[in-house]
């Protein structure tokens, strides 16, 4: 780059998410995955893997998740981890927690792992099991215990649908009970997996407000010593997420079959291609690559977002979730209630826990991945307005 | 929320990490899933939170930076990190 130009460059990735294998013993049906993973060609190997973590530590990147599907699927893990972790990596596992036993955990602290961030399904069995789609509570209880007996600062994760959202105090309580630090509520992103079963993962309006009421409560009564955070939904807030921090700005996803991502659902939108980490540098494709320039800054955006003071902010919101909605990933976050087309969001969260919805719930397996088809976009008909 | 006293012992809170990054030419400390970029000051303080009290911290600084007046500061800065969940008080 010559001198002249540093100030039009780019900043470079901070955070790279590497989503080691779409395996996983577990079938969310609120997965944020592509519900077409098991199209996808063969896994990278270890040394691709490595060639990946040390390309993206010279970029900048510091924050690293080692995520999936289940990341502990991969034999080779311990030998990622301690890469990364001489590379001079803050490394996170994020892991449903299957299968690790006390051996393990200590394997993974010997390769320097820094984090482990577990999931819970709900906070009571029965439905832990039912959307897991197999017998993990007791499990997952028993490997919450083993990584806050192995030192680690423990963070729980538990992802707020329909049939759950209900339950925060007990999801606390639960938490509580295992000695968790930090506890992390997010209402499901419609992404994914997610977005096949949206009909049957939304909670109406008043369930939402309840599930923060009784997060403030509680952040009120406690000590502080367990710290909540509670992801709000977009599609209620009437306010769109500042996604992945503005377009190839922070954030570098690479997926199991080799993919280089700006967000972990680009793959949702058409038109575009997706770099190859073993056919080019990731220098390249972070800095040159049409796919991490097409909505970077601010120059490709629409009205109304064009003209917006939030969009220094927000960045225009999710462009997934722009084009499956709206059928173009340029227009405005249809969660923002600016949005032209927000009237879309509307309907889906007005409907939301009115009815018993007659959609059964399509979790996430190699079958299923292989007959349902990659989620279209909205039907023209469900749009109010036209440009 | 209550000051840190003299005597408290003064170190980085489990899980969280200090390092010097030159992409972003800045200090920065590491937690899970998250990480703050550092000003210089702040850098300087949390470098010497080892475990030593909160006095002999001033003291070492003061030492570094004679011609500043810092003592009000580190200590306001000691209270928000404390806040923050970066540093164990003990
Ligand atoms: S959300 Fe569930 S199914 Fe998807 S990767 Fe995580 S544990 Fe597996
Ligand atoms: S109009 Fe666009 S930039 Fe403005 S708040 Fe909505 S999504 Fe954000």
């Amino acid at each position: 780059m010559k001198a002249g130009c540093v100030s039009t460059e780019p900043s470079p990735p901070l955070w790279l998410l590497a989503e080691l294998t779409y395996a996983c013993p577990l079938q969310c049906p609120y997965c944020s995955n592509p519900v077409d993973f098991a199209h996808f060609g063969p896994e990278l190997d270890t040394q691709e893997w490595l060639s990946v973590l040390r390309e993206a530590r010279a970029l900048g990147a510091v924050q690293l998740g080692f995520s999936g599907g289940e990341p502990l699927l991969r034999p080779d893990l311990e030998v990622l981890i301690a890469e990364a972790h001489r590379l001079g990596y803050y490394t996170n596992l994020i892991t449903s927690g299957l299968r690790l036993d006390a051996a393990r955990v200590e394997r993974l602290r010997e390769a320097g792992l820094d984090h482990i961030q577990l999931s819970f399904q709900a906070s009571a069995r029965e439905l832990n099991d039912r959307m897991a789609g197999t017998a993990s509570f007791e499990q997952k209880k028993a490997a919450a215990r083993l990584v806050k007996a192995a030192g680690y600062p423990m963070v729980l994760c538990f992802v707020l649908y329909r049939d759950n959202i209900d339950c925060v105090p007990q999801m606390l309580a639960l938490a509580e009970e295992l000695g968790a630090d930090y506890v992390e509520l997010a209402n499901t992103q419609y992404h994914g997996w997610a977005l096949l079963n949206r009909e049957r993962l939304m909670p109406s309006a008043e369930q939402v407000k309840t599930a923060e009421r009784a997060t403030n409560q509680y952040r009120a009564q406690s000590d502080g010593r367990m710290k909540v955070y509670y992801v709000v939904p977009d599609y209620h807030d009437g306010r769109p997420k500042a996604c992945v921090n503005g377009w190839g700005s922070t954030f570098l996803t690479v997926t199991a079959d080799g993919k280089a991502l700006p967000c972990h659902s680009a793959r949702d939108l058409p038109g575009l291609s997706f770099p190859d980490v073993r056919r080019q540098p990731l220098r390249e494709i972070w800095y040159d690559s049409p796919l991490f320039n097409r909505f970077r800054g601010f120059d490709w955006m629409k009205e109304p977002c064009r003209s917006c003071p939030e969009r220094e902010r927000d960045f225009g919101g999710c462009r997934c979730q722009a084009y499956l909605l709206t059928g173009d990933a340029a227009n405005a976050d249809p969660a923002c209630s600016q949005s032209p087309l927000h009237a879309a969001v509307r309907n889906a969260v007005a409907g939301a826990g009115e009815s018993v919805s007659s959609q059964t719930l399509i979790f996430r397996n190699r079958r299923n991945s292989l007959t349902d088809a990659k989620p279209e976009p909205a039907p023209r008909k469900a749009q109010t307005w036209t440009p | 929320m209550s000051t840190v006293v003299d005597a408290a012992k003064v170190a980085l809170a489990p899980g969280y990490r200090l390092q010097w990054e030159p992409a972003q030419q800045a200090h920065v400390l590491l937690y899970p899933e998250g990480m703050v970029s550092l000003n210089e000051s702040a850098a300087e303080v949390l470098k010497r939170c080892d475990g030593r009290s909160l006095l002999a911290l001033i003291e070492d600084l003061q030492q570094q930076y004679p011609d500043a007046d810092l003592e009000a500061d580190v200590r306001e800065f000691m209270e928000v990190a404390r806040d923050e969940g970066w540093l164990r008080v003990d």
